[in-house]
């Protein structure tokens, strides 16, 4: 049974009822974010060359925003609870900046099969190659991380 | 018009990997997407197409580089918050110096190399 249980906390779940409990602003935050990041890194790569503008490629400018809004979630559905403490909401801030760090991991893998794969394959094969490296590196880690 | 599909290219990729982090379960698990690659896709398909893939590739690597101050970056944050200490907004905000020097070291070392 805790077997059975253990098991069935290892394998991904997509829980679509989660965007119900979402505001609209925080999907528009962070499109307007991402894109803001996105153009600004690219009038830096224009100014200062590709060598500067390519660090900001792994800038974490939409984290803040995420780590917020998801400690304000949290704290808010407590409160409703008739909860008061704000260290849910820390809590899941960290466990949401711990998968990021596996995710970080992904990004190191996406950066070098990207290198290495952009000047001799095609640009969209390329960059899909690289996101495939991030996801197995990314899932692989937390896998391990969740399996020892 | 370049930095328009920029920004929306960028807004796209952000929104949608936050929102595959959103809908996905257990938390940590969803927490990779956290660090997801969503402004380099951006980033790199438009400059392919502007620039040529050997300047994309460029790119690429130094963002090796700044990777490594990503994960620091949210380390330090993961442990600050663990702890109990500061809120996620306060803590998230100026923790990003970490990545900063990172950034910082790693663009002095590479321009070097690269005007060498």
């Amino acid at each position: 049974m805790g077997a059975g249980r253990k098991q069935q906390r290892m394998i991904p779940t997509v829980n679509v009822a989660a965007l119900r409990q979402a505001r609209w602003y925080q999907f528009v935050l962070r499109f307007v974010l991402g894109g803001i990041v996105t153009v600004c890194t690219g009038l830096v790569a224009q100014h200062w060359g590709p060598v500067i503008g390519g660090l900001f490629l792994s800038l974490p400018a939409i984290f803040p925003a995420s780590a917020t809004l998801l400690e304000q979630h949290q704290n808010e559905k407590k409160r409703r609870a008739g909860m008061h403490s704000p260290r849910r909401g820390r809590d899941a801030a960290a466990l949401d900046a711990a998968g990021a760090v596996l995710g970080g991991f992904g990004l190191v893998a996406f950066a070098c099969v990207a290198w290495r794969a952009l000047p001799v394959l095609f640009a969209v094969g390329a960059l899909a190659l690289a996101g495939l490296a991030w996801l197995v590196v990314a899932v692989s880690l937390w896998w391990l991380r969740r399996h020892w | 018009m370049e930095l328009l599909w920029r920004f929306l290219l960028g807004g796209a990729i952000v929104g949608a990997f936050a929102l595959i982090g959103d809908v996905v379960r257990p938390k940590r698990c969803a927490g990779l997407f956290g660090g997801a690659p969503s402004v380099a896709l951006a980033t790199l398909a438009v400059t392919v197409v502007h620039d040529g893939p050997t300047y994309a590739s460029v790119e690429a690597r130094s963002m090796i580089f700044s990777s490594v101050g990503f994960i620091l970056y949210v380390y330090v944050v993961c442990r600050i918050l663990a702890s109990g200490r500061g809120s996620a907004a306060w803590v998230s905000m100026v923790a990003l110096a970490i990545w900063g020097v990172v950034a910082f070291v790693a663009g002095w070392v590479l321009g070097g190399s690269s005007s060498a």
